[in-house]
């Protein structure tokens, strides 16, 4: 167990820094660099969704959530270390008080879809009704439709004047999502990780086997959205302008596309799904001839139809057969309860 | 005195509209359990089905009542027959089938009609009640909601095929083993309810500039009245737009429009947090 654990971290970390040292040869850094924050934000609902069965149709939210927490306090305090910590810890904090009415009112699938919904859209009329001068936080202006602009952006802990911007903003981001990455499979590693996948394939069982159900969904919970948080933040400086738009039901809907496409249940297929998705996008931005909303949705009735499981596990399995049983690994987790409600 | 009658009629209004906005939704979630999120977008085909067939030259009561509806419930059909089909009874899938389909169709309305604001005005003209003005179309929207609710009622109760609907909806091996077919009556469902939700939009469009993300105002509204409704079709559909259109005015009249409709947002989560099943999990059980 200790010794395929440490193979697993040498594997990340290899793999990573050779990919870190390629891309910025074949993609600018600035497009990767929003293609990473996509990476981590793809990951925090990939963690809840996949691996603790807690379907967020408002991911989004925690996302603008960081985003804006970071432009007030950044405007506020003129540094941007503190306000980087206050981005995840607001916003994880704001999950587990929305996670603890949740989960202790017993509120499982479509209706919790509905109140993670209902909050984004809370957030969206909100903050776009915040045009006038007596909405402000401190200093910061909350700009209504218009967003926040020029708030201080990442500098090198403890020196204001340094900024990390265009390929260092980069590596900052590519490394903090390796950590993230770790973090994860850590978690999912330990014993609050097992029971999180156990309570996603049958919640009565572990309930009656004495853990404490909601906490554990509202803890886990709550870690994903500071990851999210986190990526908004880092999405804030790499944008240098925070707007409504981020709350929006569409980048709600982003995310959910991309863990689908990348695969739920695994760490790897969101933010495949995320950076592949968004590259896509990207891409079909420089042509006029089709809509790319019109792709967007295509890809994911088609992964619904004929590849529910996600593009990591297909190409796993395939790659599985075509290996043969030399590499045993442990059979695929299930994910019954998680999909089908 | 006037104010007060102005007040009533916004009131009404406004949970007239919800209803209208709900309905296809409903008919299809309280029936199948399908969640289509796809309903805002057919609503909006309902408004642009509206729009071109009156700028073709036809009666525009003709278009919204007849054209609409029969348009949009034939591309629900189709929608049917090729998506839907494959997922029921995984509720989830179909959330996000339904989804990528909704964003299909916004791409299409967007490649076909331009990102451009389409409208028609109203055809039913305004009058004054003293020394407010009152808009005749919103009374429109009020009698056709109530005349919905008494014909949904009436096709499920009065009906041989309201009741062969009803036995499928409460045990579709049941009424397969009585002969008939649960695959011919979801897809006749599905046509009705997205023939309701072209309905809607077809009705609404003169109220709204028409864009290709219109459907995106209304999918979020019609989802929570539905799901905070409960089990209950009809008794769900209007008890919830009731509360949450009450809600909603009292508070754009007291702050403003803005705070109504975030009023309505907040009592749905008090709401589903209170009855977590819905509103007619716990108040008019049983009924329809």
């Amino acid at each position: 167990m200790t010794r395929s654990a440490t193979r697993d971290v040498i594997m990340t970390l290899v793999v990573s820094a050779i990919l870190i040292a390629v891309m910025p040869m074949l993609v600018g850094t600035y497009t990767l660099t929003v293609l990473v924050i996509y990476g981590m934000l793809g990951l925090s609902l990939g963690l809840i969704w996949g691996f603790g069965g807690i379907l967020c149709f408002g991911q989004a939210a925690f996302f603008g959530l960081g985003a804006y927490i970071y432009a007030i306090s950044a405007i506020n305090i003129g540094e941007s270390t503190l306000p980087m910590i206050l981005a995840v810890a607001l916003t994880a904090g704001f999950a587990l008080l929305l996670g603890a009415m949740m989960f202790y009112g017993r509120l499982t699938d479509v209706y919790l879809g509905v109140i993670t919904l209902v909050v984004t859209l809370i957030l969206f009329k909100f903050i776009n009704t915040t045009a006038g001068p007596q909405y402000k936080i401190g200093d910061a202006r909350l700009g209504g439709f218009n967003g926040i602009p020029g708030f201080q952006t990442l500098n090198v802990p403890g020196d204001p004047g340094a900024y990390i911007w265009g390929d260092a903003l980069f590596y900052v981001c590519a490394v903090a999502l390796v950590i993230v990455f770790l973090l994860v499979t850590w978690l999912l590693r330990s014993s609050f990780g097992r029971i999180a996948v156990g309570i996603r394939e049958n919640e009565t069982r572990m309930a009656l086997m004495g853990y404490d159900v909601a906490a554990r969904k509202t803890v886990l919970f709550a870690i994903g959205a500071g990851i999210a948080g986190l990526a908004g933040a880092f999405f804030a400086n790499w944008a240098e302008i925070v707007t409504p738009t981020l709350f929006s039901l569409g980048q709600s809907a982003e995310i959910i596309i991309w863990c689908i496409v990348g695969g739920l249940g695994t760490r790897l297929g969101p933010i495949v799904g995320a950076a592949g998705l968004a590259y896509l996008k990207f891409m079909l931005g420089q042509q006029s001839m089709i809509d790319n909303t019109l792709i967007m949705g295509l890809v994911l009735v088609i992964f619904v139809l004929f590849l529910p499981r996600g593009l990591v596990p297909a190409i796993g399995s395939l790659w599985q057969a075509s290996v043969g049983r030399t590499a045993r690994r442990r059979p695929a987790r299930r994910m019954r309860r998680a999909r089908h409600g | 005195m006037d104010i007060s009658f102005v007040i009533l009629v916004e009131m009404l209004y406004a949970i007239a509209s919800l209803v209208l906005i709900s309905a296809g939704l409903a008919v299809v979630f309280g029936m199948m359990k399908v969640i289509n999120l796809a309903h805002g977008e057919f609503m909006m085909m309902g408004g642009y089905a509206t729009i071109t067939a009156v700028g073709l030259g036809v009666n525009v009561f003709v278009a919204m009542l007849v054209i609409a509806p029969l348009i949009v419930g034939l591309i629900g059909l189709v929608v049917e027959r090729l998506v839907i089909r494959h997922l029921y009874g995984r509720l989830i899938d179909t959330m996000l089938a339904t989804w990528g389909l909704s964003l299909m169709f916004i791409g299409l309305a967007t490649m076909i009609f331009g990102n451009t604001t389409t409208g028609i005005s109203t055809p039913i003209q305004g009058f004054s009640v003293g020394d407010y003005q009152v808009n005749g179309y919103n009374f429109f929207i009020i009698v056709m909601a109530i005349l919905l609710v008494v014909l949904l009622y009436a096709v499920f109760k009065g009906t041989r095929a309201g009741l062969i609907a009803r036995g499928t909806m409460q045990r579709s091996d049941m009424a397969a083993a009585l002969g008939y077919s649960p695959d011919r009556i979801y897809m006749a469902t599905f046509f009705c309810g997205s023939a309701l939700s072209g309905l809607a939009g077809a009705i609404l469009a003169p109220l709204v500039g028409l864009v290709p993300t219109s459907g995106g105002a209304y999918i979020a509204k019609a989802f929570i009245t539905v799901i905070a409704g409960g089990p209950s079709l009809i008794a769900g559909l209007v008890s919830s737009a009731a509360s949450f259109g009450f809600v909603s005015q009292v508070f754009t009249f007291a702050i403003s429009p803005v705070i109504g409709e975030v009023a309505l947002l907040v009592a749905a989560v008090i709401l589903l947090r209170a009855m977590p099943q819905g509103i007619t999990s716990r108040f008019f059980k049983g009924k329809l």
